[in-house]
């Protein structure tokens, strides 16, 4: 096809027209960084949570538990949404951008999510622990390494092996929830959507070109980290 | 208690956690005294702003209604979704390739697309093609979304559901004598059903968590969109924040209990074949993960997120 439209100009203006005026990459490119940043506090932050759930300590252990079964039975919607009436208008919390409200908005979807994914990532990364027979740590402990050596040594490295899946499929799960940002106004890929199909008359085009958009986001990172946690898998 | 990580703790330990838990419950009060103080200087705290949600008014004319689109949408979601998704799941187990592969096409590119966008493009293609009144559409354009989206999720729950079967029921199944169809219909089904019980009950919270977002996206009078008239009507935006995710909690609550509840029964009945699914052990990655039920390495392609 795209030789077709090489050759005969129009008809490129004519299939592909929808998009003039709309910056659809920069609206992919800010779902991109939506998730990268949430990955990475939520992965921050879900770790903390992971190592309170597993922690000696029973107030830790309740606190994390409390959490994540809270955040865990919120619609994300929900969350973000209060980030922006509930945080930022009322609380006063701007995320150090009092003014830039589309920076704000950002930051503070980014906040949300962190708080919502994080849950996942903790669930994660705590079933990932627990696939780890309790006699591999009973035989390091018997053969005399002291804790820090047994989970250098021999729990966190089957733990992270088996979590890699899990992990991959919490990722994709973001990916997809940083549309919910659309309704606090951040100008990601729905959003933008949203304002084409309703100017727009190609709606079949515009739907398949934000779906097809997603798919190019999610799927790969399902294969290689799909594929990574199999090869990784420790055989039991 | 004893786990993986630690022993019984001994006396040393036992002061150190001791030390651990001072520390944290002082953060943790900060955090609180914080949270506290910006309430009340903000006057969120007034008795005013809370008194509505002892009234009745604030519940039939607000919340009960919101709640009940929310619940409405959900169940009609979960009844089209489960019969197109047990379709789609068996077709993706067909021996034809010509079945097989398009089921996997069409389970894998709606499981890939954030559910917001099939409610935003159903809701246009709705408005466009005039077949709905302008009334219903949301509830429409929330409940295709939720189908498109849940069915694929469930075609995955199914299609995991009967391959955790042992084959020697197929095995069996086809000794005897029965045809293919046969040994799906009466043999693997009934039993994939009660395995995929607790998956299914999991999905419902799911459901439930993203009717919300056809409230604030598209109108849908659900409990997050109606809240936000509530508090226009009585200003109280943090208190009735509170309250909707009150309601939510409890609601996804009673689901999650219940799905694990039934995991629990499942597991102890003497007949079953073993294979019970959890939210957790549905592997839904289409290159899956280390596939044994019950290790937990799995977990739901955004199924549960």
């Amino acid at each position: 096809m795209p030789s077709s439209y090489a050759t005969h100009p129009e008809a490129r203006e004519i299939v592909f027209d929808f998009l003039e005026g709309y910056d659809v990459l920069g609206a992919f490119w800010m779902t991109v960084k939506l998730t990268a940043l949430s990955a990475l506090g939520s992965l921050v932050w879900g770790t903390l949570l992971a190592a309170m759930r597993v922690s000696p300590v029973p107030l830790m252990r309740g606190f994390g538990t409390a959490y994540v079964n809270i955040v865990r039975n919120i619609p994300l919607t929900v969350i973000i949404v209060f980030t922006s009436l509930g945080l930022a208008d009322i609380f006063g919390v701007t995320m150090g951008a009092p003014d830039n409200f589309d920076v704000q908005g950002f930051r503070l979807a980014v906040l949300g999510l962190v708080a919502y994914t994080s849950a996942f990532v903790c669930e994660a990364l705590r079933s990932g622990i627990n696939t780890v027979p309790v006699g591999q740590a009973e035989a390091a402990r018997a053969i005399g390494l002291s804790f820090s050596q047994v989970l250098r040594l021999v729990v966190l490295p089957q733990a992270f092996r088996s979590v890699i899946g899990p992990l991959a499929n919490v990722l994709i799960a973001l990916t997809k929830n940083t549309t919910v940002a659309a309704a606090i106004g951040v100008a990601e890929a729905a959003y933008l959507m949203k304002e084409m199909i309703e100017n727009e008359a190609q709606t079949l085009a515009i739907g398949a070109v934000f779906a097809l958009g997603f798919v190019v986001l999610t799927l790969p990172t399902g294969l290689i980290l799909g594929w990574l946690s199999k090869r990784l898998a420790v055989k039991r | 208690m004893t786990s993986v990580l630690y022993d019984a703790p001994g006396p040393r330990a036992k002061r150190r956690n001791a030390l651990f838990t001072v520390i944290f419950l002082v953060l943790l009060a900060l955090v609180a005294w914080w949270v506290w103080q910006t309430m009340d200087d903000k006057g969120q705290l007034k008795w005013d702003l809370w008194e509505p949600f002892t009234t009745s008014e604030a519940w039939t004319t607000y919340l009960l209604p919101g709640l009940g689109d929310t619940l409405k949408a959900a169940a009609l979601a979960m009844i089209i979704a489960l019969p197109l998704g047990a379709v789609f799941g068996i077709a993706r187990l067909s021996d034809h390739r010509w079945v097989r592969l398009p089921a996997a096409w069409v389970v894998e590119f709606f499981r890939s697309i954030p559910v917001l966008l099939l409610m935003l493009f159903a809701n246009e293609v709705y408005a466009r093609s005039g077949s709905v009144g302008s009334e219903d559409r949301p509830l429409y354009a929330v409940v295709t979304g939720l189908v498109l989206y849940n069915a694929s999720v469930l075609a995955e729950i199914v299609r995991a559901g009967i391959l955790a079967l042992p084959r020697g029921q197929t095995e069996a199944a086809y000794a005897v004598g029965l045809r293919k169809g046969q040994t799906m219909s009466s043999i693997l089904l009934p039993q994939a059903v009660t395995a995929m019980l607790p998956a299914i009950v999991s999905q419902l919270v799911v459901i439930v968590k993203d009717t919300a977002l056809g409230g604030v996206m598209i109108g849908f009078t659900e409990l997050l969109n109606t809240r936000s008239t509530l508090a226009a009507n009585y200003a109280n935006v943090i208190p009735s924040f509170i309250v909707v995710a009150v309601i939510f909690i409890v609601l996804n609550f009673i689901l999650t209990s219940f799905a694990s509840w039934l995991e629990r029964r499942l597991r102890r009945s003497k007949r079953s074949t073993g294979a019970v699914l959890h939210e957790d052990t549905v592997e839904v990655n289409p290159a899956a993960v280390d596939g044994s039920y019950g290790s937990g390495a799995g977990g739901a392609f955004g199924g549960t997120v």
